[in-house]
């Protein structure tokens, strides 16, 4: 009877399990799916659950590609050029930042790190408007360096709270054992500490990419003009309701998009709940 | 812009605390000159540029050179008593952000138990689908749940009319403010979810399993595992989990902004951001944006406070 029980309540969670599956994939199924589908087979009552052989086509990517009402290939530059640029200033500044606040103690570094971690409660979506008026001032609206300059700000606290624990993490006796065997202060940091941070660099530096890629508020504000477009405002052209939505072309631009947000996303995911636990659960 | 998530350091041993006083105390300064040059201009310069808006009359006019006047509060006396504009909003945005947060943590609680509860195999299943609608970009998201809910060839719509029978194609989910709201929370809760879950899951699975077999053996039920035993257990993160999603929601913006595009009504609508966006950028009342993203900034603080004591305290420094 009990077994009975069991087995029956066994069935039902295995079938919660699976709806949650499908509840949370369903959308990212049917983005690409309707990205490969013709229009026929979208609009109409007769809607196609899954690009057959039959009716597969890569129309929508050309439509998105060829007909956007922006165009594509200044988009994936610039997004390219801002999140490359962002990336960079945020992993060197962050990086020499991290390491002033975890080997050296000085005054004023408790300060500045609880000014890192207040900085990053402020809502960017505040800052728009006197964001727009200095940038607007600097002659630097549409440009690239512009956006960078506020993206790179905008990550900074985050990349510089996250490098200073990893750099935490690399006891300094390593250092100080190199620096016995003979080694430099730089030298002892250069050879055993540096190698050691990589994956964090690495995990601290696809999250400013993510960041940067899918940022879209302050793009917004800032590059206003077609050309000077990211791709997240390159999407939102597709869907301004000024004529009707080609979703095809709409879902084929999100795919687009959405692709090296969610490789990048999956290299680093396993970083990002571990953490936030183990400090937690502690007491 | 940034808290994409709380990405935390791994632990300090105590002994690395006690440092000697370097020789040169200007490196460190060196090495954060960069870094203080960047947010002093590109964070704090705007901020106190946006108090000093606050204060100003600032409108097209002052955009084409017009020196801007001072006018004290004014800003601030027309956007309180703004009964029809502000207050709305306000209200709005925070009705929002405590339903989101509710539903987020709710749900995410519950799917992280139904993981515990699963074998691996299942586990594994759910572990997928809700890595990839956490990976997808807000943005990317918003358009997928628009195109599901399009109004002519919706999916939702077609299988509303496929199983009730009744004529579904056709009808608005946008233009009522009330399920335009449905649809920001599904965009919001599925891509939320997956965190929670995750971080909760990773929370319960630290639990010593003696703990939970003898609470077993005594006879408590499982709700009673999970109300005196699990959740104690876990408390601390699901505070965390709450903080950072009431400011994450509060924040709402890209996902409400685009279902404006594709078709809501912007004045039933907006959250504080896109308020903000649409009294600055779009009707050009720069002064009283200013005075918004003002209020809004201290309201963030305030609901950051508690957290960031937390972990300043945690961090032991």
């Amino acid at each position: 009877m009990i077994k009975i029980r069991k087995r029956l309540a066994d069935t039902g969670f295995g079938a919660l399990a699976i709806a949650v599956f499908v509840f949370s994939a369903f959308p990212v199924y049917w983005m690409v799916s309707t990205s490969f589908l013709p229009n026929n087979r979208i609009r109409g009552e007769n809607l196609a659950f899954f690009p057959t052989p039959d009716v597969f086509t890569l129309d929508n990517y050309r439509a998105a590609i060829f007909n956007a009402r922006a165009p594509f290939a200044p988009a994936v530059a610039n997004s390219i050029g801002v999140t490359f640029l962002t990336l960079v200033i945020a992993l060197v500044v962050g990086f020499v930042a991290a390491l002033a606040l975890t080997r050296f103690q000085f005054k004023g570094r408790r300060t500045f790190i609880v000014l890192i971690l207040v900085v990053q409660m402020i809502p960017g979506e505040a800052m728009i408007i006197s964001l727009f008026r200095i940038i607007d001032g600097w002659q630097l609206l549409n440009t690239i360096i512009g956006l960078t300059l506020v993206y790179a700000a905008g990550v900074l606290p985050f990349t510089i709270w996250t490098l200073r624990g990893f750099v935490n993490g690399v006891p300094k006796e390593l250092e100080e054992a190199a620096m016995i065997d003979g080694c430099s202060r730089a030298g002892a940091f250069w050879r055993v500490t540096f190698p050691l941070l990589a994956p964090g660099l690495v995990a601290t530096g696809v999250f400013a990419f993510i960041q940067a890629w899918n940022e879209f508020v302050t793009a917004l504000v800032i590059m206003q003009r077609p050309e000077a477009m990211t791709l997240p405002l390159w999407l939102r052209t597709f869907v301004q309701a000024t004529q009707a939505t080609n979703w095809g072309a709409v879902m084929a631009a999100s795919v687009l998009i959405a692709i090296p947000a969610v490789i990048f996303f999956l290299i680093v995911q396993g970083r990002m709940t571990g953490g936030l636990v183990s400090g937690a659960v502690k007491g | 812009m940034s808290l994409l998530a709380d990405v935390p350091a791994p632990p300090t041993s105590p002994r690395q605390e006690i440092r000697q006083p370097s020789r040169k105390p200007f490196l460190p300064w060196l090495l954060l000159s960069a870094a203080m040059v960047i947010l002093g201009v590109l964070t704090g310069f705007p901020l106190v540029r946006l108090v000093l808006m606050s204060f100003q009359e600032y409108e097209r006019a002052q955009l084409m050179g017009q020196p801007a006047s001072w006018v004290g509060f004014d800003n601030y006396t027309t956007i309180l008593t703004d009964v029809d504009g502000f207050w709305p909003v306000l209200a709005r945005s925070f009705v929002l952000m405590v339903v989101l947060v509710a539903v987020t943590i709710t749900l995410g609680m519950l799917v992280a138990l139904l993981m515990m509860r699963v074998g691996k195999g299942l586990r594994l299943l759910m572990s997928i689908g809700l890595l990839l609608a956490w990976a997808m970009p807000s943005l990317a998201a918003t358009t997928v749940w628009g195109w599901l809910f399009d109004t002519q060839y919706g999916v939702i719509n077609n299988l509303l009319t496929a199983i009730t029978g009744d004529r579904w194609f056709g009808y608005s989910w946008l233009l009522d403010p009330l399920s335009f709201f449905v649809i920001v929370a599904c965009i919001v809760v599925w891509g939320a979810v997956p965190f929670v879950a995750f971080t909760l899951y990773a929370g319960l699975t630290q639990i010593p399993e003696e703990v939970i077999e003898a609470a077993q053996l005594d006879g408590a039920s499982a709700f009673q595992r999970f109300r005196l035993i699990q959740v104690p257990y876990v408390r601390t993160i699901i505070t965390v989990l709450v903080v950072l999603s009431m400011i994450w929601d509060l924040k709402l913006f890209t996902q409400v902004f685009v279902l404006q595009d594709i078709g809501g009504d912007r004045e039933l609508t907006s959250t504080i951001g896109v308020y903000i966006y649409q009294t600055g950028m779009a009707q050009g009342h720069y002064g009283l944006a200013s005075a918004i993203g003002v209020i809004f900034v201290i309201v963030m603080l305030a609901i950051a406070y508690p957290y960031v004591r937390r972990t300043l305290r945690e961090e032991e420094l």
